[in-house]
């Protein structure tokens, strides 16, 4: 604990909106409606109680709500969402608009399933259905990197001028209370500092114009200039990480290594599980298993490089995802897959919300269970 | 704490959607928390409707808890409806030498007659204390005071600092008091 930190127990959704709270944004557009989270309901109160000044707008839909946090991006104003679940489905087509015009948005997403059948659960088929949309996407496994990551992620989204998501698992994460330490407001603002965007709409001495059409003679360069911000975020993530870790005293790196030093078969996962593993892992190590977890806290961009470094000497990878991608491989599967040159063996999780306990993870990491899936 | 043998302390609470088992189970959690302890607290995540049966999980450790799996194997198990012995196994997981705390007025022989229990039973009449002392029934809270004098894993100062702490602001300091009383009945009570 560093000197004026505060201990407390949050849950994920809270930790996130008391984050949100210290940043202060300037806007917040949100669609308070099922599948919504906790966190715009917290953030609400600290809104009504006076303890932020951000306009905090409520929309009339998913669409809108990230509509209006484009517009007033647009406009100059640092700008925030949280949504979740068929929400983040019904924002596609403008988290596309956001990147394109390359908003620093910073959203807040409780990673849940997809109907139908319904199911508003834990799951990762929302964010892996906006992977390619332009958005650097950063999971969390306990409401701690939640309330740490959401302060790093409003800072990286304003340095490499890319919206940012900041994901932790839907009711395992959201709304499951643990120990966490808060900084003081004014180490965050400070953290943070003051947004003043180069080119914005209000800006009326340098008139500048956002989403002109682009036809063939420049689209492609425009979205190739996208792709070329992607290529900045590890390097400048890193180098927020490492002053954020000056001032909380916790370090985060864009992968988490558990055991792997003299590990055989290393587990590969994203968000709330890793825990688990974890426990699972101390168990089989008891038992001579040597075995290890690689955790994949950076998603998008996809860190190939640290990633093949970690697992190119292990016999045996098996990765676990919290989505099913139909008619292909497993998306974080085929990513490992890519990283290190062979296959891997893919494992299918907790979809829709299904529990997933130490012993299943020991029965796969046995052998004992070939079926790919954790029923 | 009594009846612990594991790492990691595991409590069950078993209730209906509205009995305010979440609350019971987060003043247990930050009570904990105060006297330096690692918590975790979260429901099970079902459908969420006024009187559906729920269960919420907590766990207490003295290091960090990294397990995000439900509670299978509680030390303790708390149930603030006895209706809910009909239809559900409440005391799976639970061996002989652990506990059933029960807000009921039945004698923990005629619970014994419902359920198959070889372990320790504790009712307590909590609807009764809270009816008698608070005016108003609020079991959730009252069977904490039972909860940490059968199980130690706080102090009683803590629960009820902790209560004061969430609720002095929404209620006022009268009922506060009140509320706290009958946790401390409930506490004492055989």
């Amino acid at each position: 604990m560093t000197k004026n930190s505060k201990k407390l127990a949050l849950t994920g959704g809270y930790a996130a909106a008391e984050a949100l709270k210290q940043i202060n944004p300037d806007v917040m557009a949100v669609y308070p409606i099922t599948p919504q989270t906790p966190i715009i309901e917290v953030f609400s109160k600290f809104k009504s109680d006076g303890e932020v000044d951000t306009e905090v707008i409520h929309v009339e839909s998913e669409h809108s709500a990230i509509s209006a946090c484009v517009g007033s991006s647009a406009a100059g104003a640092r700008t925030v969402t949280a949504t979740s679940s068929q929400g983040l489905a019904l924002m596609n087509e403008i988290l596309y608009i956001a990147s394109g015009l390359r908003r620093p948005i910073l959203m807040l997403v409780s990673a849940r399933a997809l109907a139908a059948p319904l199911n508003i659960h834990g799951d990762h088929s929302d964010v892996m259905g906006a992977r390619d949309s332009g958005w650097v996407q950063i999971f969390c496994s306990t409401p701690q990197e939640v309330y740490d990551k959401t302060i790093v992620g409003m800072k990286l989204a304003e340095k490499v001028k890319l919206p940012v998501m900041v994901i932790m698992d839907g009711f395992n994460t959201s709304h499951s209370v643990e120990n966490m330490e808060i900084l003081e407001k004014e180490a965050v603002q400070k953290f943070v500092g003051e947004y003043s965007p180069e080119k914005y709409l209000l800006d009326i001495d340098n008139p500048v114009t956002f989403g002109p059409v682009a036809l063939q003679n420049s689209y492609f360069e425009f979205r190739k200039d996208l792709s070329d911000a992607f290529d900045t975020v590890e390097g400048e993530l890193e180098k927020i990480y490492e002053e954020y870790g000056h001032i909380s005293g916790r370090s985060y790196k864009k992968i988490e290594k558990y055991k792997l030093e003299d590990a055989e078969k290393i587990l590969v996962a994203m968000g709330s599980v890793g825990g688990t593993i974890k426990d699972a892992i101390d168990k089989l190590r008891e038992d001579g298993e040597k075995v290890g977890l690689l955790e994949i806290s950076l998603f998008r961009p996809f860190p190939y490089e640290e990633v093949k470094k970690a697992l190119k000497d292990t016999k045996e990878v098996i990765v676990l995802d919290r989505n099913l991608a139909f008619g292909t491989k497993q998306v974080l599967a085929s990513e490992i897959s890519h990283s290190i040159g062979k296959k891997v063996k893919s494992v299918v999780y907790g979809l829709g919300g299904r529990d997933t306990f130490q012993k299943q993870i020991m029965d796969l990491v046995k052998g004992d269970n070939q079926s790919g899936y954790l029923l | 704490m009594k009846y612990h043998n594991k790492t990691i302390f595991e409590i069950i609470f078993f209730a209906r959607g509205g009995q305010g088992a979440k609350t019971a189970a987060e003043i247990i959690a930050q009570a904990a928390l105060v006297e330096g302890k690692f918590v975790q607290s979260f429901p099970s995540f079902g459908p969420e409707r006024s009187g559906a049966p729920t269960k919420t999980y907590v766990r207490i450790s003295n290091s960090e808890i990294r397990t995000h799996e439900p509670v299978t194997d509680p030390d303790v198990v708390v149930v603030l409806d006895e209706t809910l012995l009909d239809g559900t196994v409440v005391t799976e997981g639970l061996d002989k030498n652990e506990a059933l705390i029960i807000n009921s007025k039945k004698t923990v022989e005629e619970i014994k007659n419902i359920i198959k229990f070889e372990g320790k039973i504790y009712p307590v009449d909590a609807n009764r204390i809270s009816m008698e002392i608070v005016g108003q029934p609020r079991p959730n809270t009252v069977i904490l005071g039972k909860f940490i004098k059968v199980t130690e894993i706080t102090k009683l100062e803590s629960v009820v600092e902790e209560f004061r702490h969430i609720f002095e602001a929404k209620i006022g300091k009268e009922a506060t008091d009140k509320n706290i009383s009958a946790i401390e009945k409930a506490y004492d009570s055989v």
